[in-house]
């Protein structure tokens, strides 16, 4: 292993070509480690990687950073723009500042960490990824989730979990409203190993019984005809 | 899509610069409007019962080769204004001291096709289609000087690519919006105001809003009041970013579908759709960014 991670400047150099040297399939002894300087809120930086590679970026990434992640970790040194490791497979994508809306949507696996607030529509359609906010998330969070688990150290926006299937979220503070068929439900101990679990992960200090369990109440998995569309 | 962008420095020196700062963020917001441009900016105000209009030419016959000082010596001849002129190409401000509704009937009647972008003591507006580099050319922005301005990048969706359809749209005095986004209910929006003798120059969604609000104003609404109207009132998808000679004022509708982010210092607010546009900003490595909340208002004072 090379002692100095390999420094990309977007300044200097097109994205398009950082991207794809780390698409490279790597072979043994190649440098695992990544720096990008002056991302100044391009697009899609570090999109669509596949083998386990660190890329730290330094400074405030665009739209889609870190998309599609697979085995990689990828740190975010400034804020994100949407949609944020949305649909990541595995890995780890670490957001120290703020995420705009969609952070983390549809990510099947891997760990989605953001330091600071999170925009609207955060989780949506997840699908068996882990998400920690160390601060809010906006309205529409957790819209349809199918699996995993959230982690929300602060408030949420409006319908915090509308229309869940599977999927489980914590939340430290307080919702604006629950969405339609999301519910509080008793922690058990297993939802507090959990959180503890997730927030140790996270590089976050909570007490674990000052979250609460938000999931499912199952209501919409059937057409009720005599429900009158009201759920 | 579109992009918007915003300025307001804090310090009187930084005024000299304005055009300088903006001319980047405007560029920056190409790739989410490449078809138009412009920008309004709002300098120190004309004194007494002087007015001016940012007139524009390009859709008359004769385009840049308009005869713009034929046009002030027939003020004086019909009118008996004297008024002064300033030209860019097919742009120019017209400077007077009378009430501008004389002229603008003047206009109107002798010069249909003349375009008014805006009527007031501290605005001057300039928009036109081309890239946003084309138009920020064109009209010499980086050369622009004043206390904020409010821009705009179009990639059209809800009317036709003319230059009276980009944006800012501006209506009444001293007052103009940029908008992202597309609303649902202009029209109902247009036939709640034609009866209250509002004009529309276009049949864009965003002169809807643009009069809208303008209107709440003239009808005593303070600025918050008058947004709050707007969230009551126009349904859709916006990020509007205003221009009043004193304000920049900032809304996001309540599902925040379109974007913006504000970098603030000590020395400037800089507002943009995208991070892109903020990042060539000085020492903008230390500024306060975060990202506007949804039905939220923002108002930054100049």
């Amino acid at each position: 292993m090379h002692a100095q991670p390999v420094s990309f400047d977007l300044a200097s150099t097109p994205l398009r070509e950082v991207n794809t040297f780390l698409h490279r399939q790597l072979t043994e002894g190649d440098q695992r480690r990544f720096e990008v300087h002056n991302p100044d809120g391009a697009h899609n930086i570090a999109v669509g990687l596949d083998q386990p590679v660190t890329v730290e970026i330094h400074g405030h990434a665009g739209y889609y950073a870190a998309g599609m992640n697979k085995k990689a970790t990828v740190v975010v040194h400034g804020s994100a723009g949407t949609g944020v490791a949305e649909n990541m497979m595995s890995g780890t994508v670490h957001v120290k500042g703020f995420a705009s809306n969609g952070a983390g949507a549809s990510a099947h696996g891997g760990l989605l960490v953001i330091d600071g607030d999170a925009g609207l529509r955060c989780g949506i359609s997840l699908k068996g990824g882990d998400i920690v906010v160390g601060g809010s998330v906006g309205s529409f969070s957790a819209f349809m989730a199918q699996a995993g688990r959230m982690v929300i150290c602060g408030d949420a926006g409006d319908a915090l979990g509308d229309s869940l299937y599977e999927a489980v979220i914590y939340i430290r503070g307080t919702p604006r409203s629950l969405g339609a068929d999301a519910q509080f439900e008793p922690m058990t101990d297993a939802d507090y190993q959990t959180v503890d679990e997730l927030l140790k992960r996270a590089g976050m200090q909570h007490d674990p019984k000052s979250f609460k369990r938000v999931a499912s109440a199952r209501g919409l998995y059937h057409w009720n005809a005599d429900a009158n569309q009201e759920y | 899509m579109c992009g918007i962008v915003g300025l307001l420095v804090k310090k009187p020196e930084l005024k000299q610069q304005l055009g300088q700062l903006m001319v980047p963020m405007l560029i920056g917001m190409t790739e989410r409007g490449p078809d138009s441009a412009g920008l309004a900016v709002f300098a120190e105000p004309l004194k007494g019962a002087a007015r001016k209009l940012s007139l524009y030419s390009g859709l008359t016959e004769d385009g840049a080769d308009f005869n713009w000082h034929g046009l002030t010596h027939a003020l004086k001849e019909h009118l008996s204004v004297d008024s002064q002129i300033e030209v860019k190409h097919n742009h120019a401000v017209l400077t007077f001291d009378v009430s501008p509704d004389l002229v603008k009937k003047w206009l109107h009647e002798h010069h249909p096709r003349l375009h008014i972008l805006s009527t007031g003591q501290t605005i001057d507006l300039y928009k036109d289609i081309g890239t946003p580099a084309e138009v920020a050319e064109r009209y010499d922005f980086a050369e622009l000087t004043g206390s904020h301005l409010v821009g705009h990048t179009r990639m059209a969706t809800e009317s036709a690519v003319t230059p009276d359809r980009a944006h800012p749209f501006t209506a009444g005095e001293d007052f103009c919006l940029v908008h992202n986004g597309s609303l649902s209910n202009p029209y109902g929006v247009r036939r709640m105001l034609e009866p209250h003798g509002i004009h529309f120059d276009t049949d864009n969604d965003t002169e809807a809003a643009c009069r809208f609000l303008e209107w709440r104003l003239r009808e005593g609404d303070d600025l918050e009041t008058a947004l709050q109207k707007g969230f009551e009132e126009l349904d859709g998808f916006f990020t509007f970013l205003m221009g009043t000679p004193d304000k920049l004022a900032l809304i996001r509708d309540p599902f925040a579908c379109k974007p913006a982010v504000v970098a603030e210092t000590d020395d400037y607010v800089a507002i943009a759709s995208e991070f892109r546009s903020l990042a060539h900003l000085p020492d903008v490595k230390h500024a306060n960014v975060f990202e506007p909340a949804p039905e939220e208002m923002y108002v930054w004072n100049a």
